[in-house]
């Protein structure tokens, strides 16, 4: 079988991207699609903008991308966020959208929409989030990457925020996409090798209300595409191998104003009760195929059993030990899967513990 | 045994290969007699722009393309084989779905530069196929930046060591085609109440259907079928949002009441002149 490759000839791009614009400015407008995908599209704007409502709203043809029928297609993508492009520089951008149906009705996977209006209803509350997103990289011929042609490499146990060339496979595209993160604006706060080798983390937050979606979301599209220029696919499948092999979640850390402040461990208990009585609401929301995740083995709690625990990693939610010391901080809910819609699950959390 | 064409000057163009004050420039051919070329289109265009000019016809071209490696093999599929079906394409991001975006970013760099009115970019729905837009342009201007665009394509890829294709149809099966949408508007279309220049206009071309066709490229056979987000080459439709159609008001433009209209006919490898 021979061997596929995709790798970006920079050098001779270089050439090109390096070339003055003409006072045009390129705005990549992001979108998310029908099956949790990402898809973009470019267009040439000869101004600066400053601010979103500056931005055109525009459409495209959603028939292509699962959101609308062949003989209805136009769906509008409407302006919520900027941020600056690292793989273009200079002034150009990309802008993160909502999308709707040409009824002026959110389109069918727009959660932004109703997760806005949560986040506004309970403004006051501070709600913070902090996601950790784990995700695999495959090679381009469907192996996870670095392991042997049809095998597996070593057990767990050496990879964990590990160095060096036989336990650490892909460091470029981890490197590149932090850098990539933290010039276009996107909170991005750390970054680990992961358990399962070809697996990696990285976390972004602490973000405020509905800035958690937004940047959640475009750290995916960052990471996506970056890759793409190392002919590297990644997955956000929350079980791409079974057997003996962690699982890829997107563990959600969050908290209160309440919860941050003095006595704040009572409202975090408070939280906990309430969302333990929601659990198969907070699963429905918690990601596709994560019963293949959350088997209550490999650092998960099973998928049909609520649980909690300082320091507890196999729970549902765990408290961290300096939260529990300090009697102020915030909560961890491991439950969500790597595959999640971001603000579907950070709306839920707010629903369940503020309502 | 009398070879010797003219090349006339029209446009020029900054070059985005060798910078500095180089220059492309654009040309009309002639026959050592005067006469303009066989395929000089350029040279009849200039004279019906020149008549309508009043009525300001702007354009906009959608051009479609394919990118191929070169042993033959559309870019980035499997030797021999295909790739998974039509999906996960359109717009998409990352390195198994979207094949020669390095193309896709000098050419438009090369666009900027140079002075070529690109509008936008996008991946198109069939892998290693993808689309950029030129236009608004008023008149002439249409075609000779589209030429234009095309030749930086070309020379873009080049330097890749990639192959483009402007064939309208470049692997059979349930494959897109490429297209060159053609979006049109005249200043009576584009004022308050301009719908009604718009249909005006759609019925007046509904009873040329043939005459466009004849000019809207070679094998387009093979790409209208009435698959593929195409109306069949045989039959003239038209809709408000509607891709299978031949002519197709946009949305926003049937909901404000003005604005343009866009003829899907045209394929891929049209001369924007005709």
């Amino acid at each position: 079988m021979s061997s596929i490759t995709n790798t970006s000839n920079t050098q001779t791009l270089q050439k090109y991207i390096s070339l003055d614009q003409g006072g045009k400015v390129q705005a990549e407008y992001i979108w998310i699609d029908g099956d949790s995908g990402l898809r973009s599209k470019t267009t040439t704007l000869d101004f600066k903008p400053t601010d979103v409502s500056e931005l055109k709203e525009w459409n495209f043809d959603g028939s292509s991308t699962n959101q609308a029928p062949g003989d209805n297609s136009d769906v509008l993508l409407k302006p919520v966020a900027i941020f600056k492009d690292p793989f273009r520089g200079g002034d150009n951008i990309l802008v993160l959208n909502e999308c709707y149906n040409n009824d002026g009705t959110p389109n069918r996977t727009n959660y932004r929409y109703s997760c806005a209006k949560v986040m506004k209803a309970y403004a006051d509350a501070k709600p913070w989030f902090g996601i950790e997103q784990e995700y695999t990289l495959f090679d381009m011929n469907g192996s996870v990457l670095g392991w042997p042609i049809g095998g597996f490499p070593g057990p767990q146990g050496p990879y964990y925020c590990s160095i060096g060339a036989n336990v650490a496979f892909g460091r470029d595209v981890v490197e590149a996409h932090y850098r990539a993160c933290l010039y276009a604006g996107i909170n991005i706060s750390g970054v680990n090798a992961e358990v399962m080798p070809g697996q990696w983390e990285f976390q972004v937050g602490p973000c405020e209300g509905i800035d958690m979606g937004d940047h959640l979301w475009v750290a995916r599209y960052l990471l996506q595409r970056v890759a793409e220029d190392f002919g590297i696919v990644v997955s956000f499948h929350p079980k791409p191998i079974k057997g003996d092999w962690n699982g890829a979640g997107c563990h959600t850390n969050y908290s209160t104003k309440a919860m941050r402040e003095e006595g704040g461990i009572k409202a975090i208990h408070d939280a906990i009760d309430k969302m333990a009585a929601r659990h198969m609401e907070h699963i429905a929301v918690y990601g596709e195929d994560n019963d293949q995740r959350l088997t209550g083995k490999h650092e998960t709690g099973h998928i049909s059993q609520f649980s909690y625990g300082v320091a507890n990693r196999g729970a549902s939610i765990r408290i961290p030990r300096h939260v529990a010391a300090e009697g102020k901080g915030y909560l961890e809910d491991r439950r969500p899967a790597s595959n999640i819609d971001a603000y579907r699950v950070t709306q839920v959390i707010v629903e369940s513990s503020l309502a | 045994d009398n070879s010797d064409i003219l090349l006339r000057p029209v446009a020029i163009f900054k070059d985005p290969f060798r910078g500095g004050d180089n220059i492309l420039v654009l040309a009309e051919c002639y026959n050592n007699d005067g006469t303009p070329n066989r395929t000089n289109y350029r040279h009849s265009c200039v004279k019906i722009m020149s008549a309508h000019s009043e009525a300001k016809p702007w354009f906009g071209i959608e051009q479609e393309y394919t990118l191929f490696d070169m042993d033959g093999q559309v870019l980035g599929w499997p030797k021999g084989g295909f790739p998974g079906p039509q999906g996960p394409y359109y717009c998409s991001v990352g390195a198994n779905v979207a094949f020669g975006r390095d193309v896709v970013e000098a050419h438009y760099r090369a666009c900027l530069y140079s002075g070529v009115n690109i509008s936008g970019v996008n991946g198109e729905v069939m892998p290693g196929q993808w689309e950029y837009q030129v236009g608004p342009c008023e008149g002439i201007d249409m075609g000779d930046h589209l030429w234009v665009s095309r030749y930086l394509l070309q020379r873009v890829a080049e330097d890749f060591g990639i192959v483009v294709s402007f064939h309208p149809k470049p692997i059979k099966g349930d494959w897109n085609g490429a297209g060159c949408h053609t979006n049109y508007s005249t200043e009576a279309m584009r004022i308050d109440g301009g719908i009604k220049a718009i249909h005006d206009a759609i019925d007046r071309m509904s009873k040329r259907h043939a005459e466009h066709i004849a000019v809207y490229g070679e094998d387009n056979d093979k790409r209208l079928t009435g698959r593929h987000e195409t109306g069949h080459i045989s039959e003239f439709s038209y809709g408000v949002a509607n891709r299978g159609a031949s002519i197709r008001i946009p949305r926003h433009v049937a909901a404000q009441g003005y604005g343009y209209f866009e003829d899907r006919r045209p394929a891929s490898n049209i001369d924007p002149y005709r």
